[in-house]
């Protein structure tokens, strides 16, 4: 696994700009793809991502709903089977909540109880995450939750050119993904490519960071804080290697199995509270099938098994930044 | 609605088939009832008492348009027109099965009879019907669905929100409610305070009705004129029909909650007798000719179990099989 290195025309833009390029793009591709979820019209969503859409395509692809977001995945998962691509937004990713069934009982199980008959292929795109002073209802990280039910694509980017390469590559799927959107990741820039036809496979681990001393394995907005602390680190000359899995399932475990066998030691951060995690799910595989590798034990940091508070001097008190990270890393040399 | 003449398009041997159909599903249930020690699943739900519904309501319909079911599916599954030996098999578990031994009684399905399946989950079927509408509109394919669903699913609130968005939306679904009394063991006038279920169709903004769902003919014409309303771009209309379901909740409930009288009372109006006695009266049948229907109904049952035992079970290497339409494959990059 080699740093990417982006070729072609690319452009900078946001992480919510990439998004948005993305499902333009699939949109204009193919017909059968349309996007539905509250507020995603003239609005643009709470987070503007759809902004513009509606006007491009037309109320009949660019679907307001009522507040109801089980009819919204029913909708989607029922236009799925009948061969339709549907988008489907749920506002913030703790409203997950209130439409499980959809996405636990029926779409994961649709294609297997049913003998093969059908598919099901439907992206839901959801934002997740701290940082914006949401509090316990609407700042949670549910990623592990999803990775716990067969059937579904856990698909968790951090990166601008990331999200967009792996969206296409979530709506062109003919399983149901589940595509993790993290909030502070909406507003980092980065190079982005135009290309129409970019796009990423699943379960392919990103590496944004050379090193022999430690790898550490970052999700969402973790990944920053995780390239930061890195930067920092080799000033002190201690060389992390930095991987972002960028889709959970599948999870690209050899990638990171090979990082380990170089480094022998592994921090995991991962902004989900600490308990049954993308943490936990990372740490025993590696317990498993790569023990042989490690000269420390592994350390997982998380955000520890709290609800998420308003206040940003208590909600920074307990989210990993680069300096726990770094502190971690040294725990580790 | 008056339901004394038969109706004008259907020719005597159309009227007679409705009779061979419902004929069918009873026997299917009471061989399967008669078997279940042999078959062991506790989780197999009949339909007897109920059949006028399901056939009557499938003769409204064409062969492309689409049903969604419950887990109480075996009858919505023969009137769709799906196949009496993959049903069999499937719920003997075998590889001949409808889902290939995957899903059961409860998750029957016959995708390419439009079929879209039983469902475990009580009212999941309508919300998925949402999306499958949305596909038929946005193609203008002028297909409609009916969307099965008992006097329990009434009370989910995943089906309130799908009355709401396809009233909203003005989608072409038929609400098809079965009122047999019965939530399990509650009755179902415990846990609701109004008597017709149709009256929540005001509040939706659609027509609702409430209509004997042992008259078979009832049933067609009232289902009939909803989805000529629904093909026109009216939209969705709720149609309650009041029934009972005679055996218990499974072939395996003793079913001691509900009295002999009431049973009895119920058996009394059994929706096949009624539809025979009016053949007879219109002379589109004689006794000879019903104990011919009798007999041949039995042979098809007969052979199907047949059919069943000697299918081999699945395959227990291929449980893994088919979780995903695009396998998961691991990175490595």
């Amino acid at each position: 696994m080699e740093v990417i290195k982006l070729s072609g025309e690319t452009k900078t833009m946001s992480g919510a700009d990439a998004i948005r390029l993305a499902i333009e793009e699939e949109m204009e591709r193919d017909e059968s793809v349309f996007i539905l979820g509250e507020d995603i019209g003239a609005y643009g969503g709470p987070f503007f991502v759809t902004k513009g859409l509606l006007e491009k395509f037309g109320a009949d692809r660019v679907r307001e709903t009522p507040i109801s977001e089980n009819a919204i995945l029913g909708c989607a998962v029922g236009a799925a089977i009948a061969g339709m691509r549907p988008i489907a937004e749920i506002m913030f990713a703790d409203f997950l909540t209130v439409c499980m069934e959809m996405i636990v009982n029926q779409a994961a199980k649709a294609r297997y109880m049913y003998g093969a008959q059908i598919s099901v292929p439907l992206t839901i795109r959801t934002p997740f995450g701290t940082g914006i002073m949401g509090a316990a209802q609407h700042s949670q990280s549910f990623e592990s939750w999803f990775m716990h039910v067969p059937g579904l694509k856990v698909v968790l980017p951090s990166e601008p050119a990331d999200f967009k390469g792996l969206l296409k590559t979530a709506i062109r799927d003919d399983d149901p993904v589940i595509f993790f959107e993290n909030k502070q990741c909406y507003f980092r820039s980065g190079e982005v490519p135009l290309d129409k036809n970019f796009t990423i496979p699943f379960g392919q681990a990103r590496k944004f960071t050379e090193g022999d001393d430690v790898t550490i394995v970052a999700t969402g907005a973790m990944v920053q804080e995780s390239i930061n602390a890195a930067n920092k680190l080799k000033e002190e000359n201690i060389h992390c290697e930095v991987i972002d899995p960028r889709t959970l399932v599948p999870m690209d475990k050899k990638s990171i199995l090979n990082s380990i066998e170089k480094t022998g030691k592994l921090l995991i951060v991962d902004e989900g509270c600490k308990t049954c995690s993308v943490s936990a799910e990372i740490a025993a595989f590696v317990a498993e099938e790569g023990f042989q590798y490690l000269k420390k034990n592994i350390i997982r940091l998380n955000t520890p098994d709290v609800p998420i508070p308003y206040s940003q001097s208590l909600e920074k008190q307990i989210v990993p930044n680069a300096k726990s990270i770094q502190d971690n890393v040294k725990k580790l040399i | 609605m008056s339901s004394d003449e038969f109706p004008k398009e259907f020719s005597p041997e159309e009227l007679i088939n409705l009779y061979k159909k419902m004929l069918l599903i009873r026997s299917f249930e009471e061989r399967i009832t008669k078997d279940a020690g042999k078959i062991k699943s506790p989780l197999v739900h009949p339909y007897i008492g109920e059949e006028a519904i399901a056939v009557g309501a499938c003769a409204a319909i064409n062969e492309d348009d689409y049903i969604t079911s419950t887990h109480r599916g075996h009858g919505h599954f023969l009137a769709k027109g799906g196949d009496l030996n993959s049903l069999m098999a499937e719920i003997y578990g075998k590889k001949d099965g409808m889902c290939k031994g995957r899903g059961g009684s409860m998750h029957v399905a016959d995708f390419s009879k439009h079929m879209l399946g039983a469902n475990g989950i009580v009212g999941a079927g309508p919300p998925l019907a949402l999306g499958v509408a949305l596909a038929s509109k946005l193609r203008n394919e002028g297909r409609v669905i009916l969307t099965f669903f008992g006097d329990g699913a009434a009370n989910q609130g995943m089906l309130h929100e799908s009355m709401n968005l396809a009233a909203a939306w003005k989608l072409p679904i038929i609400f098809m409610l079965e009122n047999n009394l019965y939530g399990w063991s509650t009755p179902s006038a415990n846990v609701t305070a109004i008597k017709d279920f149709s009256l929540r169709a005001q509040g939706y903004g659609m027509k609702g009705l409430s209509i004997n769902g042992n008259d078979i003919i009832e049933v067609y014409k009232t289902v009939k004129e909803a989805v000529e309303f629904a093909r026109k771009g009216g939209g969705p209309t709720l149609i309650e029909c009041k029934t009972y379901r005679w055996g218990g909740q499974t072939t395996m409930d003793a079913d001691k909650y509900r009295s002999t009288e009431e049973k009895e009372e119920w058996k009394r109006k059994c929706p096949i007798e009624a539809y025979k006695t009016r053949l007879i009266r219109g002379e589109l049948v004689d006794q000879q000719i019903i104990q011919e229907i009798e007999e041949k109904t039995l042979i098809l049952i007969d052979e199907s179990v047949k059919f069943s035992k000697k299918s081999p079970k699945p395959d227990p290497n291929t449980a893994l099989d088919n979780v995903y339409k695009n396998p998961i494959e691991y990175g490595g990059n």
